[in-house]
């Protein structure tokens, strides 16, 4: 066996505890007021004084060269500043962020062909956007269409004009490569049998109801852009930003707005970015460039997983899992923006939450004429929770054992963490027997299965489902480059995130984020840590986000990590500023520092706490009382301070890449178990029962957590049930309006989700707190899809695919029924 | 999708602009627009109510929604000039944060909005509902937002929250 990672210790200062007097309220939200009435800005209520407005022209051809570009027609409009085509872009503007090694070339507007329908052809700013969407229409393109690659199967066997990116190689593979963890073929030789299925993951989205959107402007005299803009990252690589438009990165100030939604696809956003600011530049005013819902379908670059998988799992006949095998085909669309990460991602969780001894994943990423894959909720992992779960359901069938009894006797024990699972990565802490326990008792599972048998005999078609999932948070960036072939420069292990944090001469204090609202609630836990750490009142503390020029080092929200590395920041900047107020206090009350503590918002006594001096009172003397206090060089006026909270533990992949190290260790679980009835004649599902139990560590904010879940539960049920970017033969999108990509509504939802929770802190993060931003989604399609294949169970029903629209559950039933008779 | 929406002719030029007498919130609004402004453009843009918020503008998201005489619409999918003579409620005539509307305190209270841009138009969707039916039942109020998409919260809180605010609104009457 080659040697695993080694584990760092742990650098928790802040240890859980029994009781505190914030952390784990259900505290009401500070952002809501502002929602509530209508005065959240969001990117398109920027208005700035001289803004214009911009449209982008979309190709309707999956494939094609651009030949000739006539824009004089559109240029001749009135209230039209500039119609742009990629190779006028292409002058100033260079091509966009990519994470892909080797690179793909991507440009805000395409230079000479168009890769996808939707992909921008020209861009026109105007007075306003309905004068320009005029304008687009008055552009004249000429294309010579190519041949169009949709199915991910045959991609690898494109050749000449059919290959999307031929400086990167002869077909449509982007990348190939098999990675093996541990004895693999010694552990399918020690099977008694094979599980192998061909499993089908639709390709879906993040699909914020807000769409991306972007105001530029370019500062002619200073050289600088600034750009209001619901992205996120901004602090971590927004200078990808200004080398895409040709300006060192301290020419370009990014200031987030709230964003309505993203769930990931507002990862970095930076070709809408990239776009608006070179439209600025162009016609020296501000521009607006926001998507409508068709520019968002068709071209935001924010699709998600689109695989196929051919899975074999090794398995005793007593039910023990030894070995996975999987060969995946992923058709990323007709770039690749963030590398292969979704993969790098799979890889920490792979196993599930068992024993599983050996991997081997062989992967094909392939181009086709689609939009290409952004972030969402997963990044991935959701969809190897998918196979997993299925192979497990598959064995016990199988076998004909219970579907409870197999993943319990599977489990990674309590006693056993911290766990390297065969990839390198750790599993954190856990108790999955008591997450499963708690499930079991909250659907109230053994009496739902009597009811089972009844109804059954009414001749009613009701399942149960049963997934026992992993919940990682925290990534490193290990995951974007790990499975790359070769080392470009571009591996970068560091992930932190950080504050700001001052406390005025009133005592009051500001928290200064430097990630952005993406629909989280990062003010309410910032407030409810620092209540906590000053021991102050919430309605005391302030919290407002930094934009480029004053930020720094943050990675911001996404893979369920900003609690955690939030809490991480603050922790480490309350520590420095109480470390200062202990030391005036201490000064002060002539007392020796070791015998102060903070209580109900000031330093007090230990043993009596009614001598005391309040944070207000020490403020005060900090900004204006320098000469009341020691001389110490060190002690200077004012209390403020920054941290950068580095990932808590993370570790290098293996040079032979045997393993890929520590990176998503701050390992959640979970237990979802909904109860289904299928309407057989309409291939309708409908929700009986629902029970959700997570155990994500410590919890800053119960309330918010469940609605996280019960969030990602709905848009697992999306993914389940409803949603697929659905591309015909000529790479046509056939679903770009909500009139049919359906999302689940108030109707499609389970009416009374029951949430639960099992706390198993963390030994690595501060307060013991996981993540648990995407969880709902990573659980619920092999839930839900066992509950629906339990409920079909009479006719015999296996499902390998998803969506399960209405349409698939009754061919699915017309076909058991036509065979059966 | 301005152009598609609007089905305008062949440029802006051509289009001749309309007077419009809108009461929005309590105000009269007098404007020339364009035949093809859309609602919420006018009220966004125009009358810089940036409250009610657009996402899909073709009418199936219901984040547009605003009460127009009292009926709960899709500004999107609403000319400016078909409003002409009417009386709007946007979000922004609900509440303040120090004097909210029973509905938007109850959403604070239940963890009704997440990211907060499908509120106004779920808000707006509520607040007629409970006009016409103080006593609304759980499913009235699914039936009701079936046509509000929320990709947050997946619905529970925002149908407890509109419950609580018609026990709320019921037991202050």
């Amino acid at each position: 066996m080659p040697l695993k990672a080694h584990i760092p210790e742990s650098r928790q200062t802040e240890k859980p505890r029994d009781s505190y007097k914030w952390i784990g309220k259900d505290m009401k939200r500070v952002e809501d007021p502002r929602l509530l009435v209508g005065r959240g800005i969001y990117a398109d209520d920027v208005n700035l004084p001289g803004m214009c407005h911009s449209a982008i022209l979309r190709s309707p051809h999956a494939h094609a060269r651009i030949i000739k570009i006539n824009k004089s027609k559109a240029e001749s409009l009135p209230g039209v500043l500039c119609v742009m085509t990629g190779a006028e872009a292409e002058k100033e503007t260079g091509p966009l962020p990519s994470w892909a090694n080797p690179p793909v070339h991507q440009y805000c507007i395409a230079k000479d062909k168009v890769l996808h329908v939707g992909e921008a052809v020209a861009a026109v700013v105007a007075e306003t956007r309905y004068i320009a969407e005029d304008a687009c229409d008055l552009i004249e393109v000429e294309y010579e269409t190519l041949p169009v690659v949709v199915d991910l199967e045959e991609a690898r066997n494109s050749t000449g004009d059919a290959v999307l990116h031929p400086y990167r190689g002869e077909n449509n593979v982007a990348i190939s490569r098999t990675l093996t963890f541990g004895p693999v073929e010694d552990d399918f030789a020690k099977a008694d049998r094979i599980i192998e299925r061909r499993f089908r993951w639709p390709r879906s989205g993040g699909t914020p109801i807000e769409t991306h959107g972007a105001v530029a402007t370019f500062d002619s005299g200073t050289g600088k852009f600034t750009i209001q803009a619901n992205t996120s990252m901004y602090n971590f690589c927004g200078w990808m930003i200004a080398q895409s438009l040709g300006v060192p990165g301290h020419k370009l100030n990014i200031i987030p707005t709230l964003a309505g939604g993203s769930f990931g696809a507002k990862l970095f956003s930076h070709k809408q970015c990239v776009l608006a600011a070179t439209l600025a530049r162009a016609v020296g005013r501000p521009v607006k460039f926001m998507e409508d819902r068709i520019d968002n379908t068709t071209g935001s670059d924010s699709h998600a997983s689109d695989r196929v998988y051919y899975a074999s799992l090794a398995v005793k006949n007593d039910g023990t899992l030894l070995s996975l095998k999987t060969r995946i085909i992923d058709d990323f669309g007709a770039y690749l923006q963030f590398g292969v990460g979704t993969h790098g991602n799979a890889l920490s969780q792979v196993v599930g939450p068992y024993t599983i001894n050996s991997v081997q994943v062989d992967l094909e990423a392939v181009f086709t004429n689609k939009c290409q894959q952004g972030a969402y909720r997963g990044f991935g992992s959701e969809v190897a929770n998918f196979v997993i779960e299925r192979l497990v359901d598959a064995t016990a069938q199988e076998l004909d054992l219970d579907v409870v009894e197999i993943r319990r006797k599977n489990f990674i024990q309590p006693d056993q963490f911290p766990y390297l699972i065969p990839t390198g990565n750790m599993y954190d802490s856990g108790n999955y027997p008591a997450v499963l326990d708690e499930a079991l008792k909250l659907s109230s599972y053994d009496s739902w299965r009597e009811k089972q048998v009844e109804l059954r005999k009414e001749g009613r078609y009701v399942g149960i489902g049963v997934a026992s999932c992993q919940e990682r948070s925290v990534w490193s960036t290990t995951e974007f480059w790990m499975w790359n072939l070769e080392p470009n420069g571009g591996e970068w292990t560091s992930s932190p995130d950080s504050v700001s944090l001052k406390i005025d001469p009133t005592g009051k204090a500001y928290i200064t984020l430097n990630s952005p609202f993406w629909g989280n609630s990062p003010e309410t836990v910032a407030v409810q840590v620092l209540a906590e750490q000053l021991t102050i009142d919430p309605s005391d503390i302030e919290v407002t986000y930094s934009d480029s020029d004053h930020g720094f080092n943050s990675a911001g929200p996404s893979g369920s990590r900003f609690t955690v590395m939030m809490t991480g920041a603050l922790v480490g900047a309350a520590h420095t500023l109480k470390e200062k107020l202990l030391r005036i206090a201490g000064h002060l009350m002539e007392a020796d520092v070791a015998d102060l503590e903070f209580r109900d918002g000031a330093v007090s006594l230990k043993g009596a706490p009614e001598k005391r001096l309040t944070i207000a009172e020490l403020a005060n003397t900090a900004h204006y009382f320098r000469l009341d206090l020691p001389k110490d060089i060190d002690l200077t006026s004012g209390l403020d301070t920054s941290h950068v909270y580095d990932h808590p533990v993370t570790t290098l992949p293996a040079e032979d890449n045997s393993h890929m190290g520590i990176f998503y260790p701050i390992m959640g679980h979970m237990c979802h178990i909904p109860v289904v009835e299928v309407d057989i004649e309409t291939g309708e599902v409908s929700f009986l029962d629902y029970a959700a139990v997570h155990d994500c560590g410590t919890m800053i904010n119960p309330m918010t957590l469940k609605g996280h879940v019960r969030g990602g539960v709905v848009n697992g049920i999306g993914s389940t049930l409803l949603e697929h970017y659905h591309y015909d033969e000529n790479g046509q999108l056939q679903n770009a309006l909500f009139t049919d990509y359906l999302l689940p509504s108030t109707l499609e939802s389970p009416p009374n989700m029951k949430v639960g929770h099992v706390v198993t802190p963390s030994p690595f993060t501060e307060y013991g707190i996981k993540g648990g931003g995407e969880g709902g989604r990573m659980g619920t399609p092999p839930a839900l899809t066992s509950a629906i294949e339990d409920a079909l169970k009479p006719l015999g029903i296996t499902i390998d695919e998803l969506p399960l629209s209405p349409n698939r559950l009754r061919k699915l039933i017309r076909d058991a029924q036509s065979s059966d008779g | 999708m301005k152009k598609r929406m609007s089905n305008a002719g062949e440029g802006s030029e051509t289009v001749k602009k309309e007077q419009v007498s809108i009461t929005v919130n309590g105000k009269e609004c007098n404007h020339e627009v364009e035949p093809r402004l859309l609602l919420s453009d006018f009220l966004r843009d125009h009358l810089r109510l940036t409250g009610t918020h657009v996402g899909c503008e073709h009418g199936v998201c219901g984040a547009c929604t605003v009460l127009i005489d009292g009926k709960s619409a899709r500004s999107c999918l609403t000319f400016a000039v078909m409003a002409d003579g009417t009386d709007i409620k946007t979000i922004e005539s609900l509440g303040t944060p120090d004097n909210m509307h029973p509905l938007q305190s109850a959403f604070w209270e239940k963890h009704g909005l997440q990211c907060g841009f499908c509120t106004p138009g779920m808000l707006m969707t509520a607040f007629e509902l409970l006009e016409e039916k103080p006593d609304a039942s759980s499913d009235d109020i699914r039936e009701a937002l079936s046509g509000n998409l929320c990709r947050c919260t997946g619905y529970q809180t925002i149908v407890e929250a509109v419950e609580l605010a018609a026990k709320n609104m019921r037991s202050e009457a």
